[in-house]
């Protein structure tokens, strides 16, 4: 790494003589160490999956969740550190409070956005403070506006996507959602191509156990963020399961 | 998170303490002393009184649940200003909230309940408000303003399902409460309620005498309270959940009136 013993990596307030601010580069990589996340946005809804590793037999199922209500329209899922990330949810739910008891409608999501991207970007200003080591993924629906999802970096840099991956494999998950037709595709048929590319992107061999967090937020749930119900989640699951078993069976026909 | 304290409004420095700078100017001496130097702040106003208002709220038990109605008339004065103003409300699929008095004072509390049912959901961890709590909640909001000589000028009725069993409790501006199977608030006290608590004596109420008889209630209180209105909300809570009808509306008659003579 070029920025190592420069001494210009020390600090999120100083330029190296190239124009770069190694600080954030850095909190990029603590993003780049965690578990895939993807929101995908379709014809009548947001879904996000997460791939939350899971680093010891010893917490309780469902613990460490990654996957957040942010206000009753808007969801939140988050790659990084778990720490950092529950902060600026933290950030996102006191935005959306404040606004809503301000104009009494719920926030624009891409008001919020704006605001969550200014607070983060404000974290990459100061010598005192390092930047956010997370980056989120927002969704909602609405009855105007229909489906939007924004991704926001450690940057404090956020676009509107049509669908995104964060973490470890997010390579590979772009490579599948480059695949669908995600216009073409209601938050049913995305539930289950989400599950089945965190399966697909999963590496066995690296990390062992993980759990699927799976939410939605679309028409069919009258514009509320809310986590996919357990039924249609292990349906989900398994048919992404049965997907990469089949994978194999045909490598092996192959060799 | 309460142990960060709020992120967003930190407290300021050095609180309580004399402002930087200004180390002897103590409270009465001569720099403090005198008329031009109290603050706006020092000033406050109190709510004395209601400015728009709404009538009786009525509450009653039935079997399996609670059946709550308040007509949607926003009085200003005796004046019949607002003919649209809702007031009973889905709180969560546990709660309906009902409130009588000023209509400025329930739509602030509203709001904030509002934000209390969406703080809950941010939590994730499938619990619901319970009924009780929402009433005892409402107590110490209200005990608590007027204590502070501010109240908020309403009668509350919390209406909900409390571990499977129906709940029905009242709380007034004062922040005083209490339960009971079948509550009226304002006018209604005197005119409802005696009706209401013959049939709760009676016993055995299920859900259609129930609504039954507090429509007939918003029909008497129609014909008496001159602040009542013939528009009515109607809700119902069982543990099947929350329905709140649509506004309905009385079938007036005052053919009649001509035989009544006051003395």
């Amino acid at each position: 790494m070029s920025s190592i013993g420069t001494g210009y990596d020390l600090s999120a307030s100083q330029f190296s003589p190239d124009g770069r601010v190694f600080q954030v580069e850095y909190a990029a990589k603590a993003v780049e160490n965690s578990g895939t996340v993807i929101g995908l946005r379709g014809k009548d809804g947001v879904v996000f999956a997460v791939e939350k590793l899971v680093t010891s037999k010893l917490y309780e199922p469902g613990a460490n969740k990654r996957i957040f209500h942010v206000d009753e329209h808007v969801g939140m899922a988050v790659a990084g550190l778990i720490s950092d990330a529950r902060q600026i949810v933290e950030t996102a739910r006191s935005e959306a409070s404040n606004y809503r008891s301000q104009y009494g409608i719920p926030v624009p999501l891409k008001y919020l956005n704006e605001r969550v991207s200014m607070y983060m970007h404000a974290y990459t200003l100061y010598s005192a403070v390092r930047p956010y080591g997370c980056s989120v993924v927002m969704g909602t629906w609405t009855e105007h506006d229909g489906p939007q999802m924004y991704m926001l970096d450690p940057s404090g840099v956020a676009f509107s996507y049509f669908g995104c991956a964060v973490g470890k494999a997010k390579q590979a998950a772009k490579t599948e959602i480059e695949k669908l037709k995600l216009a073409d595709l209601t938050v049913k048929d995305l539930v289950k191509e989400a599950a089945r590319i965190i399966y697909l992107v999963h590496d066995e061999l690296k990390d062992k156990q993980f759990e699927l967090e799976l939410s939605w937020v679309s028409a069919a749930t009258r514009g509320r963020h809310e986590m996919v119900p357990r039924s249609v989640a292990q349906d989900a699951e398994s048919t992404a399961r049965q997907a990469l078993a089949d994978i194999d069976d045909s490598d092996a026909d192959d060799m | 998170m309460a142990f960060m304290g709020d992120i967003m409004n930190p407290a300021p420095l050095w609180q309580n303490g004399p402002s930087p700078g200004a180390f002897y100017n103590f409270p009465g001496n001569s720099s403090t002393f005198g008329p031009g130097n109290h603050s706006a702040q020092e000033f406050r106003a109190h709510s004395a009184n209601p400015i728009t208002t709404t009538t009786t709220v009525i509450g009653l038990k039935f079997d399996k649940g609670i059946v709550i109605a308040a007509d949607t008339l926003g009085s200003y004065g005796s004046l019949a200003r607002f003919r649209d103003c809702p007031r009973v409300m889905k709180v969560n699929d546990l709660i309906l909230l009902g409130s009588g008095g000023d209509y400025a004072d329930f739509q602030y509390l509203k709001d904030i309940i509002e934000q209390k049912i969406i703080d809950e959901k941010c939590v994730g961890d499938g619990l619901l408000l319970k009924p009780r709590s929402l009433y005892c909640w409402l107590t110490r909001v209200l005990y608590n303003k007027r204590s502070k000589m501010d109240p908020l000028w309403n009668n509350y009725i919390v209406a909900g399902i409390q571990d499977g069993e129906p709940f029905l409790g009242a709380v007034d501006k004062l922040g005083t409460a209490y339960e009971d199977a079948a509550i009226a608030t304002g006018l209604g006290a005197y005119m409802a309620t005696p009706l209401l608590r013959e049939a709760v004596d009676k016993g055995n109420l299920d859900e259609e005498t129930a609504k039954a008889l507090v429509r007939k209630c918003m029909e008497v209180l129609f014909y008496r309270d001159a602040r009542a209105f013939q528009r009515y909300q109607l809700g119902v809570v069982t543990a099947e959940g929350v329905v709140i009808d649509d506004v309905a509306e009385i079938k007036h008659d005052w053919t009649l009136a001509h035989m009544i003579h006051m003395k």
